[in-house]
């Protein structure tokens, strides 16, 4: 059997999910001696143009990270479907959104407005005519193209079709190992790929990972994790650092639990839930304290616990909410006052 | 009941063609079931543009229940539970009361009226009380107009899984 031929291809990400396959140290190595690669724009001098040209197939798996937030990252992604026999949504941005999925709280408009003009280092904070990106700029030596920025930031799967899962911000070494030896095996050993619409990852929450002692569950007050002293062996929910470990799935060994830095939900949500967000705002609230006069106590002061949480929506979607429920912000309209029969 | 039963069927049609509010209301089954109940069969007279779904504590109304009620057009949901001190559960409706104030604060940044989702306590005898809460939200309701969620953002998430 020949070699196979694997790509990487980055959407709307940081890169640090094609660092993460250089990571896996030597076994990159051993990864040459039965796959070949075909394309990938951070190591590879292949153009999109040599991907065009392929047969529709020709690529054995791909892994793609990042979003899709423009007309770019939608246009490769659909070239990359057509042309590999697996497509792997590769990294947070790719399978829920990831951090570049929060811009779904604004409108593509808004985000230009302030990167061109409103940040700090930017030229034009006082120019009287504003000077944006354009998609299209005519020159005396030819037209240049630039991709449209869209309202809505979207997952790899909300785009086109996708055989496998692999979360993580970036996904760890272990599991990147673990996909290559499932890909190993199929090709030198004939072993069966993993059900389509599987995720490289533990099936468990991630607290059943993490080594931290559990042991009275509630929480009195909520502290910041960047100033807490935190105690390295005890839960960082009961110390009243918000974890995202009770909603988040397991399979990363719980590295930034181990760096006593809470779980920030990069895994996504566990196979059993549809919404990271909801999952975690249920066990968050109901872990808070609750004393003996908790019948006397009113809608304002519990509306008063519950605003310790600073920023809900950007703690508990921090890397889901393209795949969240609700997927990204609305405007209601005006009300209307009732009309007034005389 | 799993999340999938939780779906937002038509509550009322429309019969002018005309947009009518479509409400969700989640009642727990000791109390606020049968406080419904006591005003269905006292006859009062309330609007019918809500939908009820029985589940066995407030409690048990998860978040994604709500949130899965507006994606799917919902334009209010009102959870109703047992007065504090009152739960069957001894604290369901402490651990609900919690998290409606967190979801009202998490909708509020989602861009939703946090009014489109309420709290009321409801008890077996309290008839009445069922029948003034479903008044004032369906009016209140009426007057913030239709679900704020696109048609198309709504297809979106139907076509998911």
């Amino acid at each position: 059997m020949g070699k196979i031929k694997i790509a990487q291809y980055w959407g709307a990400g940081c890169g640090g999910c094609d660092v993460a396959l250089l990571d896996i140290d030597e076994k990159v190595l051993g990864l040459a001696e039965y796959a070949d690669i075909v394309f990938w724009p951070i190591a590879v001098d292949t153009k999109l143009k040599d991907v065009e040209a392929m047969p529709d197939g020709y690529i054995t798996a791909t892994l793609y990270n990042g979003a899709i937030r423009n007309s770019e990252n939608e246009h490769v992604a659909k070239l990359l479907r057509k042309k590999s026999q697996l497509l792997i949504s590769f990294g947070s941005c790719a399978c829920f959104g990831g951090i570049p999925g929060l811009a779904n709280t604004t409108t593509a408009k808004e985000i230009l407005e302030y990167v061109y003009t409103k940040t700090p280092s930017s030229d034009q904070q006082n120019a009287a005519v504003k000077v944006y990106p354009q998609v299209q700029t005519h020159t005396k030596d030819g037209d240049l193209d630039l991709p449209v920025l869209y309202e809505t930031v979207r997952t790899l799967d909300q785009v086109v079709d996708v055989d496998y899962y692999m979360p993580g911000c970036p996904p760890t070494v272990n599991l990147i190992t673990d996909f290559l030896t499932i890909v190993e095996k199929f090709v030198k050993e004939g072993v069966p790929l993993p059900p389509k619409g599987a995720v490289i990852a533990s099936n468990k929450t991630l607290c059943d990972e993490c080594k931290r002692k559990k042991t009275v569950k509630s929480i009195g007050e909520l502290k910041n994790a960047f100033d807490a002293d935190i105690d390295p062996d005890k839960c960082m929910l009961e110390q009243g650092v918000i974890c995202l470990g009770p909603a988040t799935r397991a399979g990363c060994g719980a590295k930034c639990l181990n760096a006593n830095q809470p779980c920030r939900g990069c895994m996504g949500p566990t196979a059993q839930v549809m919404d990271q967000g909801g999952s975690m705002l249920s066990a968050l609230a109901s872990v808070f304290k609750m004393g003996d006069k908790e019948s006397h106590l009113n809608e304002e002061e519990i509306l008063k616990m519950m605003q310790q949480v600073k920023d809900p929506l950007g703690t508990f979607y921090a890397y889901t909410l393209p795949k969240s429920i609700i997927k990204r912000t609305v405007k209601e309209r005006p009300r209307k006052k009732p009309e007034v029969k005389a | 009941m799993t999340t999938e039963h939780v779906v937002v069927q038509k509550a009322a049609p429309a019969e002018t063609g005309e947009w009518q509010p479509k409400i969700v209301t989640f009642c727990c089954n000791w109390c606020s079931y049968a406080g419904a109940d006591l005003a269905g069969v006292s006859r009062l007279q309330m609007p019918t543009n809500f939908l009820v779904i029985r589940t066995m504590c407030s409690a048990r109304v998860d978040p994604e229940f709500v949130l899965r009620a507006f994606a799917k057009g919902a334009d209010g949901v009102l959870v109703l539970g047992c007065h504090p001190a009152d739960c069957h559960y001894i604290g369901g409706n402490y651990r609900t009361r919690r998290r409606i104030a967190l979801l009202r604060m998490l909708l509020e940044q989602y861009g939703f009226d946090p009014e489109r989702l309420k709290l009321e306590w409801v008890s077996a005898s309290e008839g009445a009380k069922f029948q003034k809460t479903i008044k004032e939200f369906t009016e209140n309701i009426r007057e913030m107009g239709p679900n704020p969620l696109s048609q198309e953002e709504r297809d979106m998430t139907a076509t998911e899984k």
